[in-house]
């Protein structure tokens, strides 16, 4: 099956980032959808990847790592090329502009972020968001989460937030062919939806039918929530 | 919000700093040097544990308007302290917006029978732990992370190693249990049931486990990482290294440290990364063994 970037996936191996940040959440993510994690620490974990995925945790301390690993230029010819997705920090990661970073991110999607938009810690969130490419509603969870200030127009959104004094929604995921970038994170919320879709749609993975009782398991720990 | 949703946000932002190291600093400009040099956050503090051993006295929560010069210097998250069941320390910190509250043992305990209900509060709380019991205990009280206690300002990791294998070989213990047999595995630990049965069936904490207390160089940091931990508090090594330089060098020994410690958490099983970020580094602090400690200082014994 032709993935987005338009090559020949022959690997099942999708990698996480995991110099910091939940890394182990997106490992338990993507294990009962039937694709094997791989630890990426280094520029060479990336050779053989179908896809990668950038965690949530610090984005100045990812970015500085990326560097001081010697991994960038890997890094940001993986992601120019193949699948991508990255929640919170990762979609930081994958922006155009960002402000207050050490230095420029990968810039794989044109759209502006300004970090850490809603607060601190203690204005971090969980709300329901629309993703009408997973069937609707899904439980975002923000955690000191980015905002998208600006999104270029070749930019798809793919999530919104609808506003609880009813205004206008706010996009809080977007995709530019391979790569999605999301402001909440999928990985915390039990609900294995959004990595199911990464996966074979974007990815262009052929998973199995069930996604195992893991995926099940979860789905209905997360609709026991809402 | 529910307070089981609440738990989730709280556990969630402990996810994040996974990996990382955070450091103890007592000034803005050391928080520039440790965001500068990778930490994944800070801990504002007046006095880091080696010069709170070194001075004595009562140590308590530090001056607000330090908090909030530090939290207005970086971007990454701010941690402060609070005394053991100071429960207004805690609520002031909250006030002050810091991204973590420390129930920590190196201040001086305000309650030597109680704890702080971690759970009314809507800033997550870590507490330090000797042992699988002791960790329960805390996380049944809303604690949102563990770390070791380790023994805090003495540069001497043998405290952190002991208390972080007490609690694997115990989560180790409980997985191999009988279902039958966990009651009995609650009431000799001391911790709630609902928590040992979850640890027993996941094989780990249900909250993140982090190691703290003496971690004074890299491979300290790298050791704890291959025992357990799933991220590392580093107090005095980092700022208590170069005190007899000019401030300049001082700086640039602080964060060459610094540097190097988020390195070798980040590559806490590659030894020949280990080996080159252990290449002539600062000298580190000098620290203490623990015969020198008396037992009436040894930090980790306050709280239960």
């Amino acid at each position: 099956m032709p993935s987005a970037a338009g090559e020949a996936v022959s690997s099942r191996r999708v990698g996480v980032l995991s110099l910091q940040g939940d890394f182990a959440c997106h490992r338990a993510a993507l294990e009962p959808l039937g694709v094997e994690p791989v630890r990426v620490t280094l520029a060479r974990d990336l050779e053989g990847l179908a896809a990668l995925v950038l965690p949530g945790g610090e984005s100045t301390t990812m970015l500085r790592l990326i560097a001081a690993t010697g991994m960038r230029d890997a890094l940001e010819a993986f992601v120019r090329a193949r699948p991508v997705l990255g929640t919170c920090a990762g979609l930081i990661l994958l922006a155009a502009e960002a402000d207050r970073l050490p230095e420029a991110p990968l810039g794989v999607l044109d759209v502006e972020v300004r970090r850490n938009a809603y607060g601190r810690q203690i204005d971090s969130f969980s709300a329901p968001v629309d993703v009408p490419a997973v069937g609707g509603r899904f439980h975002g969870v923000f955690i000191r989460a980015p905002r998208l200030r600006r999104i270029g127009a070749g930019v798809e959104i793919i999530a919104r937030r609808p506003d609880p004094a009813g205004g206008a929604p706010e996009p809080v995921g977007v995709r530019a062919g391979h790569a999605v970038g999301l402001c909440f994170h999928p990985e915390l919320s039990g609900d294995l939806r959004l990595h199911r879709w990464f996966l074979s749609e974007v990815a262009g993975l052929a998973l199995p039918d069930t996604g195992g009782p893991g995926a099940m398991r979860a789905l209905a720990a997360s609709e026991g929530t809402e | 919000m529910s307070q089981q949703e609440q738990f989730r946000l709280k556990v969630g932002l402990a996810e994040m700093l996974k990996g990382g190291v955070i450091m103890d600093v007592m000034t803005a400009d050391q928080a520039r040097i440790a965001e500068e040099s990778g930490a994944v956050a800070v801990m504002a503090l007046e006095r880091i544990p080696s010069r709170i051993r070194r001075e004595g006295g009562v140590a308590r929560m530090s001056d607000p308007a330090l908090i909030k010069e530090i939290e207005a210097a970086v971007t990454i998250p701010v941690m402060a302290k609070c005394r053991i069941g100071h429960l207004v320390e805690a609520q002031i910190l909250e006030a002050l917006g810091v991204d973590f509250i420390d129930e920590s043992e190196v201040l001086t305990p305000a309650d030597e029978e109680n704890h702080i209900d971690k759970h009314p509060l809507k800033v997550p709380c870590v507490c330090g732990c000797r042992d699988l019991g002791e960790a329960l205990r805390r996380i049944g009280e809303g604690a949102a992370m563990i770390r070791t206690k380790g023994e805090a300002g003495t540069g001497n990791v043998v405290e952190a190693v002991r208390h972080m294998r007490s609690v694997m070989r115990s989560i180790h213990t409980l997985q191999g249990l009988r279902e039958d047999e966990l009651m009995a595995a609650a009431k000799s630990l001391g911790a709630p049931f609902e928590l040992v049965r979850q640890t027993a069936r996941t094989g780990r904490l249900p909250v993140p486990n982090f190691a703290a207390g003496g971690i004074a160089i890299p491979a300290d940091a790298a050791l704890m990482m291959q025992l357990g931990a799933e991220a590392v508090f580093v107090g005095s090594g980092i700022f208590d290294v170069g005190l007899d330089l000019k401030p300049d060098e001082q700086r640039r020994d602080q964060l060459r440290m610094a540097r190097a410690v988020v390195k070798a958490v980040a590559n806490y099983n590659r030894p020949e990364v280990l080996a080159e970020v252990s290449e002539g580094l600062p000298k580190p602090m000098r620290g203490l063994s623990m015969e020198s400690v008396p037992e009436e200082q040894q930090l980790a014994k306050r709280g239960w």
